[in-house]
């Protein structure tokens, strides 16, 4: 658990206010001609780039799993050796898991987001939640290990069916993103036990955390469904 | 609390001083397209040696080449070339020049350097992401080139490596063991750098823009590698799990792509009910869009050039942008006459015609953009203005073999014939190849701080022009004549006669490639002892042109951003400093032509 002294976060080091001021990014998209010495009348909104980039991601991830989800319907139709597995049952408990950590996760987001904004700041550790949320994401990681070593017990391997193929292929791409996103939460605890934490970085890793789990449950769906 | 979330842009501190910090593992966007633009030349060069080679053998079969065994243990016995290795040095040129040299150059390379600027940032919003992209490209660039050394040398499969040969292993010939598995690693890896590039070139458009530049303030260059970068995130975010696929069939013994009772070498496969076409379906999903990604850059890059050099906007900014979109957008539906030969349903090939036919629109709608705004224009005729119509002639030339290659029944006869071969290299590789060549020419005094010599670049363009016209003029005649490409040898009665135009073809090829070494001269010689530029040599307007100084410092713009006040082409305007006014320049506009 952190133990630094939590202080409200500060502006960006490395950057002095007026150089700010001159920065801000317009892509309001208003063909306006400013007038000479007043850039006011321009509007002068950007959303921060990892709000935008968030998306970007997603979108690549999903087009992804899209590519996985053709070639597994293309597959299933290509022959008649698909045989239907039956899904572990531990899967259903790593389900529960997951959305329970985006429980903890927009919890977390709610409690930093007080801290940061200087409403309580008196929080004992805002980054409480967050290390529930770690916890229970590292939880999920290891349960699908263990379905996968259930598969195993039971004589199927990668290469046994098309079926457990993309059930491997398909758990196990997801279980890296899900890793990826791991690393991202402990980024953002990183900085926010050095009071370097941008609001923007929280939102974009819990909404690729929901993501993971939208993700997963239409993966779920995918396995278990007869097509 | 909004402060923060509102301004989160890049920590842009002091510039590195360590050499490593500098020069290699660079977080600055100029450095990092540099980088690019290096291992593309790098990659073109190792490229056109390979279509050197194969020339040699198709115009001279039984020619020894001096040190050919060198490049292969078992593919050059008394350094006369086997079959099979004729196949792989066709598959590795088109890899390294498609994946390593048209992407990587005028969309990652060029982009690289001049988006930020363009748009007005410091950098891109994640130059961790930007420094990873390029080097897992040069890691997949390495994995790639060093198929050459391991195992029996590189995959045969042609750079579109079809299922099922391509999936079951060594059995299928020589490099399509472990060959196959580092060219789908080096692909994947690819893939990962470029959807790495795509998340900073998006959110750097989106969202870094400068006060006062608005989208459609945006150079077409700028709007080009925006619209590239939306295309390549879909595009390479599905080759990478169908490589994916095609490596687990390879070591894993998994059955995505290999068939049942499937028989080579007199051996049944021990695969069982795979798809061959899955292969295609996910590769040609992946493979048109390519296409684009490697031509929409130029045709930005082209357009910038051609209106600085003309001195007057193109007949309309927007319906170029929109042309361009419309490419993007396509691309995604016509995959399929890719595939006319492969088994498809009727119904299929005539739904994929279609839009094959409609993509003609936006591209004859550019050129007729391109053409119309020349006409009555006084072009300053520089060695980049050239290699940009060099551009629109490769693209009408190459572009007008596509309405014959859309319909299916006339594809059927010309499928896999030279005569596609002709199409795809003209319309895409020389006239990429061109906007890269103009983009040099024109951004080389901003990127280096020096002129690059005119003569030698207007002798290069002339050179380069004829050449490769006289090299894939004859492949549409040979491609009518029935000569099948992949073909290592001509020896059947009908080929035969056709021979003496092949060995034209070799010699000119030698010839334009030879031409080459002029540039890569005059682009070592101009780095280290061209002439000064000034900051702003061609009176250009864009925002690339108002750095403080030439290259651009590291954090672009110095102590204050630019502030954006015009539409990016206000060419045959009055103003202090002649025809034209600068988009950083607060000064008004006297005629109001696109201002509007």
């Amino acid at each position: 658990m952190a133990t630094t002294v939590h202080e409200p976060p500060k502006i960006e080091k490395g950057r002095d206010a007026s150089r700010l001021a001159s920065n801000s990014g317009n892509g309001g998209g208003r063909n306006l001609v400013p007038s000479v010495g007043d850039l006011r009348a321009v509007k002068d909104y950007a959303p921060p780039p990892a709000s935008t980039g968030i998306w970007v991601v997603l979108a690549s991830i999903t087009m992804t799993f899209l590519a996985f989800t053709s070639a597994l319907i293309v597959r299933q139709g290509s022959a008649l050796d698909w045989r239907h597995l039956v899904l572990p049952r531990i899967l259903y408990l790593n389900t529960l898991v997951l959305l329970a950590s985006s429980v903890a996760l927009e919890v977390a987001r709610r409690k930093v987001g007080a801290f940061m904004s200087g409403r309580r700041s008196q929080v004992a550790s805002p980054a409480r939640w967050l290390y529930i949320t770690l916890f229970l994401g590292l939880f999920f990681v290891f349960g699908q290990y263990l379905a996968w070593l259930q598969l195993r017990s039971q004589g199927l391997y990668l290469a046994t069916n098309p079926n457990s193929s993309f059930f491997y292929v398909l758990t196990a791409m997801h279980a890296l993103h899900v890793l990826g996103g791991l690393g991202g939460l402990m980024r953002v605890i990183r900085r926010l036990n050095q009071s370097i934490l941008r609001k923007s970085t929280l939102d974009a890793t819990s909404r690729y955390w929901h993501f993971m789990d939208v993700l997963w449950v239409y993966l779920l769906l995918l396995l278990w469904m007869k097509l | 609390m909004h402060d923060m979330s509102a301004h989160a842009h890049v920590a842009h501190p002091a510039p590195p001083t360590s050499f490593i910090r500098k020069y290699i593992f660079s977080l600055d966007h100029k450095v990092i397209g540099k980088q690019y633009y290096g291992l593309a030349l790098v990659a073109v060069l190792v490229g056109m040696f390979l279509s050197w080679l194969m020339r040699i053998h198709l115009g001279w079969t039984n020619l020894a080449i001096p040190g050919l065994h060198l490049l292969s243990s078992n593919g050059a016995p008394g350094n006369v070339m086997t079959p099979e290795f004729y196949l792989q040095l066709m598959t590795m040129h088109a890899t390294i020049m498609v994946f390593f040299v048209l992407t990587t150059a005028p969309f990652a390379g060029f982009g690289n350097f001049f988006l930020p600027i363009q748009v007005g940032a410091e950098d891109m919003p994640f130059p961790r992401f930007n420094m990873m992209s390029f080097w897992v490209t040069f890691v997949a660039f390495v994995v790639l080139v060093s198929s050459f050394f391991v195992g029996d040398g590189p995959t045969l499969g042609g750079w579109t490596q079809y299922a099922p040969l391509s999936a079951v292993g060594s059995v299928a010939g020589p490099g399509e063991g472990t060959g196959v598995v580092l060219w789908a690693t080096s692909i994947a890896l690819f893939c990962v750098g470029q959807l790495l590039g795509a998340l900073n070139f998006i959110t750097t458009t989106l969202d870094m823009r400068t006060r006062g530049m608005s989208l459609w303030r945006l150079p077409l260059s700028a709007w080009a590698w925006f619209i590239t970068s939306c295309m390549g995130l879909a595009a390479f975010a599905v080759l990478m799990p169908a490589c994916i696929l095609l490596i687990l069939d390879h070591v894993a013994g998994t059955s995505f792509f290999v068939p049942s009772n499937l028989v080579i070498s007199d051996q049944v496969q021990p695969h069982s009910g795979g798809s061959t076409l899955l292969w295609q379906h996910l590769f040609w999903f992946f493979g048109h869009p390519e296409v684009y990604v490697a031509i929409v850059p130029g045709m930005g890059i082209i357009s910038h050039v051609l209106i600085t050099s003309m001195r007057k906007p193109l007949l309309s900014h927007r319906v170029v942008v929109y042309s361009m979109g419309a490419l993007a957008v396509l691309s995604y539906m016509v995959y399929g006459h890719h595939m006319f030969v492969s088994g498809m349903n009727p119904i299929s090939s005539l739904a994929f015609s279609f839009p094959t036919l409609i993509i003609t629109i936006p591209s004859t709608i550019l050129v007729l953009i391109w053409l119309g705004s020349l006409y009555g224009a006084r072009l300053r005729i520089t060695s980049a203005s050239l290699f940009a119509l060099g551009f629109v002639s490769m693209f009408i030339s190459g572009g007008v073999s596509g309405f014959f290659l859309a319909q299916p029944s006339v594809d059927i006869m010309l499928h896999a014939t030279y005569f596609v071969v002709g199409h795809f290299h003209m319309v895409m590789g020389v006239a990429a190849m061109f906007g890269i060549f103009a983009g040099t020419y024109f951004w080389f005094p901003k990127m280096f701080g020096r002129m690059m010599n005119e003569t030698l670049g207007k002798i290069h363009f002339w050179c380069s022009f004829v050449g490769t016209y006289c090299i894939f003029m004859p492949f549409h005649y040979l491609g009518m004549a029935g000569n099948v490409r992949r073909y290592q040898a001509f020896v059947n009665d009908y080929t035969q006669p056709l021979i003496p135009l092949h060995r034209f073809i070799t010699v000119a090829a030698l010839f334009t490639g030879a031409a080459q070494l002029i540039f890569v001269y005059n682009l070592i010689h101009s780095r280290f002892w061209g002439k000064p530029a000034p900051d702003n040599p061609w009176q250009a307007t864009s925002l690339e042109w108002s750095t403080p100084s030439t290259p651009p410092p590291h954090n672009n713009f110095g102590d204050k951003l630019p502030e954006v006040y015009h539409d990016p082409y206000q060419y045959g305007v009055k103003s202090s400093v002649g025809d034209y006014v600068m988009q950083a320049s607060p000064e008004q506009v006297e005629t109001a032509q696109g201002e509007a």
